[in-house]
């Protein structure tokens, strides 16, 4: 497929303009105006709507296939919650941020505070702010929260502690708010060591920063002796909310000894990913951290009008722009609002039935390390298709050719040849039931044929791509 | 000249007090197509265990932790524009850095080749 641009024919239009019949008026100033004319493609309407619907033809996504991407929770986002989000379009960002202005906006406001109120009743938080715009944004927010705790404190605090099967955002998250980094191993049980845990904290700990359940789907059964530790050195509990889909309704993190957690609208509340979304990840924390948060803060007062507050001297400040990714806030406002509290559990449930459903059907094709009741998403590894020469990132290329999104591969790091599935709630047993025949069909090739693993894929625009010449040779300019 | 290796799989060569280090070919093949190294800083003093670098590959970005004390004093800068060159000879032409070593004991904290073959079978 040629680039627009390669589709470029000099003076070819998409709408031609009459003569212009209104006096010219003064030209711009010279120094503002362009020494050559801006290099843009020269097309007619038809080619570039051909262009551009082709293109989209050639995107996967979850309203084309199944997606089971561990870790990212790629759940069906109901169409609805667009119409729901729209409603929304006409109110100008700016209006409440006018003199009088809060009065006029007292319904966009309020839904800002109830989605905040209902995120601290899921998640066992005393105060949520909307402003961060993902989930990293969340993390980096959190641990300012944590800095800014500890400042006003006078502790002296130096490290950050977290398992090595943690998100790589969550250590890069501490070391640019200036933490040193204590990585714990993993016992053989799949969870973070307690007893290496336990000689890593001392005083000079901040935060101790968890995914739980982790990135290997596993709950940590410790959890509660995790955080009465790090609180006996005044170490706060940050809580990853990357698989919150997992305990919605079960487990309130708050309840468990978690002081901050982000939680992903993008992956648990059922708002697009990435190019569709954008993402939105709010942060929760209990009292003591509250005085801390970004404003404005949106506060109701007695008489239940919303308000934003901005005298706040121990503030971290802004984090956003406005108030953050409104449009995302009111697909996940809606979307509880929709669910509900039995909604939400019942996703959670068959969110974890989905996962072990898999799990129990592959195991006897794929290793299994940690096996035991996964929670929202199983870990493999391809150590038995190792043995024929086929590594994950084959039997990931060769479900591309069968339609699949692959699972996430070689994280977490701590499972050799990793394959992380997570199917979400939102599929049904047909296409699970499907999609474990295509895995085993993979197996079975890598046994048998596995040149076929490694030629995948050939039904693509482009087949396999060499990633360490990527890697190796960036090259990100556009044009030339 | 000998050589020593450590649990995280990095190694020393030693000689007249000087320990060329890199990581072993068991990690470079684990870590699949080496597409980053980042050196230490020529002139900095490490101590054992203490992260020298780091080292990126197609599946995943590692730290490289010095197996001994002492001051950098040569770097591979080689490894800037050709990382593969871990890959092609991670014992050889693959070093990342030259250490004056400041304490010749803390060999004892290593292991010796062949205990190092012994270690590798148990993962």
């Amino acid at each position: 497929m040629r680039l627009i641009y390669e589709q470029s024919i000099p003076g070819r239009r998409g709408v031609k303009l009459p003569a212009s019949d209104v006096p010219a008026s003064a030209p711009l100033p010279e120094n503002l105006l362009r020494k050559e004319p801006a290099a843009l493609a020269e097309v007619s309407e038809l080619d570039l709507v051909r262009h551009f619907t082709n293109l989209s033809r050639r995107n996967f996504s979850v309203d084309t296939n199944f997606y089971p991407l561990g870790s990212c929770t790629m759940k069906y986002n109901a169409k609805v919650l667009e119409n729901a989000a729209s409603l929304f379009a006409p109110f100008h960002p700016m209006t409440a941020l006018l003199p009088d202005g809060e009065g006029f906006c007292q319904g966009t406001l309020g839904m800002l505070y109830d989605l905040g109120q209902m995120l601290a009743d899921i998640t066992g938080m005393d105060e949520v702010t909307t402003q961060p715009l993902a989930g990293a944004h969340g993390e980096m927010t959190g641990i300012l929260l944590i800095s800014a705790y500890h400042r006003a404190k006078g502790n002296k605090k130096k490290y950050v502690v977290v398992p090595d099967s943690s998100h790589g955002t969550n250590p890069a998250s501490a070391a640019i708010a200036g933490y040193e980094i204590i990585t714990v191993p993993s016992a053989p049980y799949g969870d973070m060591d307690l007893e290496l845990f336990k000689k890593a904290m001392t005083d000079e700990v901040a935060a101790v920063m968890m995914t739980c359940p982790n990135t290997v789907g596993l709950f940590n059964p410790h959890i509660k002796e995790i955080a009465d530790i790090a609180h006996s050195h005044d170490a706060l509990m940050y809580y990853d909310g990357a698989n919150l889909n997992a305990i919605m309704g079960k487990v309130k993190p708050g309840d468990v000894g978690f002081d901050v957690i982000h939680v992903n609208l993008h992956k648990t509340f059922g708002t697009p990913h990435g190019g569709g979304g954008p993402g939105s990840g709010p942060v929760g924390v209990k009292k003591a951290l509250i005085p801390f948060l970004p404003q404005p803060r949106i506060v109701m007062d007695d008489g239940g009008q919303f308000r934003l507050e901005t005298a706040n001297p121990g503030s971290i400040g802004r984090t956003a722009g406005f108030f953050g990714n409104f449009g995302v806030m009111v697909k996940a406002y809606a979307y509880i609002i929709m669910l509900g509290r039995e909604g939400l559990i019942q996703a959670s449930e068959q969110a974890v039935l989905n996962a072990n459903y898999i799990k129990e059907r592959l195991k006897p094709y794929y290793e299994l390390p940690y096996d035991t009741t996964c929670m929202h998403e199983c870990v493999f590894s391809a150590s038995r298709q190792l043995a024929h020469g086929v590594h994950a990132i084959d039997i990931a290329k060769y479900l591309i050719d069968r339609g699949y999104h692959p699972p996430t591969v070689y994280f977490p790091l701590i499972v050799k040849e990793a394959i992380m599935i997570e199917p979400t709630e939102t599929e049904s047993k047909a296409t699970l039931d499907a999609f474990v025949e295509v895995m085993i069909e993979a197996a079975k090739a890598a046994e048998s044929d596995p040149q076929a693993l490694h030629d995948a894929p050939l039904t693509m625009p482009i087949g396999r791509l060499d990633e360490t010449k990527a890697a190796r040779e960036q090259n990100v300019c556009c044009l030339g | 000249m000998s050589t020593y290796f450590t649990k995280e799989h990095e190694w020393v060569k030693v000689k007249e007090g000087i320990g060329a280090v890199g990581i072993s070919e068991h990690a470079a093949h684990e870590l699949g197509d080496v597409t980053f190294v980042e050196l230490p800083k020529l002139g900095a003093t490490v101590k054992q265990f203490d992260v020298l670098g780091s080292i990126e590959s197609v599946k995943a970005a590692s730290d490289i932790y010095a197996p001994v004390s002492g001051k950098v004093v040569k770097v591979n800068e080689a490894l800037n524009d050709a990382p593969e060159i871990v890959n092609e000879s991670a014992e050889d032409a693959g070093w990342m850095a030259w250490i004056e070593i400041t304490d010749e004991s803390e060999l004892k904290n290593l292991m010796t080749k062949e205990q190092y073959d012994e270690f590798l079978k148990t993962l």
